[in-house]
């Protein structure tokens, strides 16, 4: 275990009845609980459960982009020796329907686009399974396929909501009438790419049976919503089915879903009556694994001579499936954002023939947010205003969009921070200016944002006779340091201190709890918990003086009630973030010489590993500005730079000074804890701060990321355009 | 085709192993399926993303573009073999105090290849940062770190905490 801390003494047994007394447990830069697993390698990924008589599967994707499977002939493929089993449509057990349809996985011989899985190898050796995979001979009946995102496409049409439920569309007042009376108006088209979230760990299941029993070692964002999902498609109750998820290699929001080999490795170890391991390879993984649609968006902003926004429309194009609707709520944070007497946003999606989109860390603000605060920043610019006084000149009392109260808005406090921190004052806004050596030197800020979300959860507080207490509760540890939050969360309810707090997680066993997304992990496990351990702590101190029963003592909680019962409010995150870049004229790179933001996330349970959050979600948004980009060939209906070789992530050598910080935010209508989630906000606004800074260092706007070498090559010779 | 099977006989983490691989088998594959060591991550297995660094012979290599028939007599360290064994690798230990990983995903890989990138500037061996090519030994400053450590992705964003342990341990 880790060294205590100092607040960590208290022990649980002599602490006097009535309420606990706060240990300070939440706070404190605690190291990670599982730190020495991890860095011994003793730390088990699910991949590296090892049932007896183990099975490797492997899977077959489709190579046409839609139509029909015609025939597939598994003859070559079972002659290989140690081959189990060949499955397709044709000979796959049914499974139960499911509202995901990528789930439904060789229940018919459609294709709805390339590399979808159609077909399933097992075999005695992973060796074994790789060969037989590419001797499966696959006749397909092709049909002409539509891939390609276009802002005219003639199918687009407006979904009914966004995820996860908002309007489609909003307006309020005349937008056309708020441009035309603008002294400024900018309206501009800005383009973000299909991004992959590409966790280090690839999707990986076990699967093991015993009867109608099944247990599943699975790489996921939340073990009970995947055990619910197994136990329908396998028409189970779910007391039959286990999920377990000790160790989860990153999700980003791409296993908050339960993917393909889930059921495959479940349906595969059926057949051969043999537990089954299956993993998603790194390069299948941009087809079935999700990823963040591309967008299309048209920021249209109008102020008066004094910068005070007249009008704010944002219309957003961008894509789904034939296989099933996914609605990225892009424009949502733009209700919100800042005051305006008219404003309108839209949504249009088109069906194409392309893998399902899905979560990708901040689904919707952080596509968004790039458009939006581009665009304030060309508004700035054509006002001769300062960026940041721009934005404090259109702060909101409340919540344009609802009406309601902010809990807390840190925005201007982050951007004033900010602003001190890095260096802001006196900066000459004039483009293309300042040279160093043979780099034109810019900065830039932007704002970062993120809705407060809580989920009811439940949990359990054990007081154990031997002394210490385990916490249960079905979360998720995806590296965001939930298992060592959770600790100091209960340590902090029961009076306890950290190293007698034992938090169980990653296990459908557990008391029933939603997943790690929605930067809402910590406040809806932790309410839970919390409920949990005051209600233990009651009962040992009010029924049994403060002694541990022979048998221990154990409390349960339910939070969904006191989730449903919040008062309405509009509850976010706010951020600034701020870039210096360095474009070399002769190459036209861009250097991140310095990035630094500033967040208003509540209060801080961990500072160690939450400022390590934020600085990984600036770095992934440093990653949108600059490399990432899954680049899709029309003709063949797939992305082309499918491993991490053609899509580049931000390595070691592309993250300088970088830097995270926070204000200190006392807010009230949260949670127990008082905080915020911190696991998206960090990404939100990062590509449009990069973005305004290049502009600043070269006069060249650059509206479609990523940022690339021949948008700034010719940087001397631009114009401001 | 039937498989071709051929016996050899490798040191790991300072035990011998004396087995028959198939001759398909990658040298990661090996320590992941058949000898219980599950630290060596497969993250791409395509050489793309270091999460499978090892050292073999000494220097870090790729184990998944390394095929296990090929190391006959090979002396593999993985990061189950860095401790000793109750008693942290100071790398180890400086990863913890820094917060070097996240998921953890990456974490062996970053290790071994830190490990490795320690040694290799104290032999005196220049980076593409390296301004002095002559020198007997290269220090390591925040620059060359990161240039040596650039093979290991991590998705999380975990770089400066890798950075500052690699950095202390330089120091040393």
């Amino acid at each position: 275990m880790m060294a205590a801390t100092p607040a960590a003494a208290t022990p649980a047994a002599a602490t006097p009845a009535a309420a606990p007394p706060a240990t300070g447990a939440i706070g404190v830069p605690l190291a990670r609980i599982e730190a020495r697993e991890k860095v011994t390698g003793a730390a088990r990924y699910a991949y590296e459960h090892q049932p007896d008589e183990v099975a490797y599967a492997t899977a077959v994707p489709a190579t046409i982009a839609r139509g029909r499977i015609s025939a597939l002939d598994a003859a070559a493929a079972m002659e290989v020796p140690g081959v189990l089993a060949v499955l397709w449509h044709a000979t796959a057990p049914r499974l139960q329907p499911v509202a995901d349809g990528e789930l439904a996985v060789l229940q018919s011989g459609r294709v709805a686009y390339r590399g979808q899985f159609v077909a399933l190898v097992v075999a005695e050796t992973l060796e074994a399974a790789r060969e037989a995979e590419r001797l499966v001979a696959i006749g397909y009946e092709p049909e002409e396929h539509d891939s390609l995102l276009r802002e005219d496409h003639p199918g687009l049409y407006a979904p009914e909501t966004v995820n996860p439920s908002f309007p489609a569309a909003t307006s309020d007042g005349d937008v056309e009438a708020g441009l035309r009376a603008a002294a400024v108006a900018i309206d501009k088209t800005y383009r973000t790419p299909a991004l992959h979230n590409n966790a280090m760990e690839p999707h990986a299941t076990v699967a093991l049976w015993d009867g109608d029993d099944l247990t599943c070692w699975d790489s996921n964002q939340g073990a009970p919503a995947h055990r619910a999902t197994l136990a329908q498609v396998f028409g189970l109750d779910p007391a039959r089915v286990r999920v377990i998820s000790p160790h989860v290699g990153g999700g980003f929001g791409s296993k908050g879903s339960p993917r393909p080999q889930l059921v495959l490795a479940a349906l595969a170890a059926r057949v051969v009556a043999r537990p089954v391991k299956l993993a998603v390879t790194r390069r299948q993984m941009w087809a079935v694994t999700g990823y963040r649609t591309p967008t299309i968006q048209r920021l249209r902003l109008g102020a008066d001579a004094e910068g005070r926004l007249t009008a704010i429309a944002h219309d957003v194009v961008e894509q789904t499936s034939t296989v099933r609707e996914f609605a990225e709520q892009t424009a949502v944070a733009t209700r919100m954002m800042y005051a305006a007497p008219n404003r309108s946003t839209s949504h249009r999606l088109v069906a194409l023939d392309v893998p399902t989109p899905s979560w990708m860390r901040a689904p919707g603000e952080c596509p968004g947010m790039f458009a939006l605060e581009s665009a304030v920043d060309e508004l700035a610019i054509a006002a001769g205003i300062d960026p940041i006084e721009l934005r404090v000149r259109n702060e909101p009392e409340v919540d344009p969009h609802s009406g309601h109260r902010f809990s807390s808005r840190g925005l201007i406090a982050c951007l004033r921070e900010g602003a001190e921190r890095f260096g802001w004052a006196g900066r000459d806004p004039a483009p293309g200016v300042r040279r160093e050596g043979c780099r034109l030197v810019g900065t830039g800020v932007a704002a970062s944002t993120y809705p407060v979300y809580r989920r009811g959860a439940q949990a359990f507080a054990r007081a154990e006779p031997g002394g210490g207490f385990t916490v249960g509760v079905g979360a998720a540890d995806i590296g965001t340091g939930a298992r060592t939050a959770l600790t100091q969360i209960a340590a902090d309810a029961l009076g306890a201190g950290v190293d007698e707090v034992r938090v169980e997680l990653g296990d459908s066993a557990l008391p029933r709890a939603p997943v790690a997304g929605g930067s809402a992990g910590t406040a809806s496990w932790g309410t839970a918990v919390v409920k949990a351990c005051r209600a233990l702590r009651e009962r040992l101190d009010g029924e049994h003086g403060g002694v541990v029963p022979p048998d221990g003592l154990r409390a349960d909680a339910d939070s969904e009630q006191d989730v449903a019962d919040q008062e309405p409010m509009a509850r976010h995150a706010f951020g600034a973030q701020f870039a210096e870049v360095k474009v070399d004229l002769d190459t036209g790179e861009t250097e991140v010489s310095r990035l630094l933001g500033v967040f208003g996330v509540g209060r801080i349970v961990n500072p160690r590993t939450a400022r390590s959050q934020l600085v990984g979600g600036m770095t992934m948004g440093m990653g949108m500005a600059l490399l990432e980009e899954s680049v899709l060939d029309p003709q063949f209906g797939d992305y082309v730079n499918h491993d991490l070789a053609g899509y580049h992530v931000a390595c070691n050598a592309d993250v300088r000074d970088i830097q995270a910080h926070w204000i200190d935010e006392e807010d009230p209508h949260l949670n127990p804890m008082g905080s915020k989630g911190i696991g998206e906000i960090g990404i939100v606004g990062t590509a449009a701060a990069i973005a305004n800074a290049v502009h600043h260092a070269t006069g060249i706007r650059v509206r479609e990321l990523p940022i690339r070498l021949d948008d700034l090559l010719w940087a001397e010779a631009a114009d401001g355009s | 085709m039937q498989p071709v099977m051929t016996e050899i006989a490798l040191t790991v983490n300072g035990r011998e192993a004396r087995l028959a691989v198939d001759t398909r088998t990658s040298l990661l594959d090996l320590l992941r399926e058949h000898l219980d060591l599950a630290g060596a991550k497969k993250g791409c297995d395509h050489g793309q993303c270091g999460s499978c660094t090892v050292l073999v012979d000494g220097r870090r290599a790729n184990a998944c573009l390394a095929l296990a028939v090929a190391h006959q007599g090979a002396e593999i360290t993985t990061v189950e073999g860095l401790a000793g064994g109750e008693e942290l690798h100071p790398l180890q230990q400086s990863f913890v105090d820094h917060d070097a990983f996240q998921c953890g995903y990456c974490t062996p890989g970053q290790l071994c290849s830190g490990v490795a990138a320690l040694a290799e500037a104290r032999a005196g061996w220049p980076s593409a940062v390296t301004a002095d090519l002559a020198a007997d030994a290269v220090a390591l400053d925040a620059a060359e770190i990161r240039e040596r450590m650039s093979g290991n992705i991590c998705r999380c964003g975990a770089y400066p905490g890798i950075v500052a342990a690699v950095a202390e341990q330089a120091a040393r």
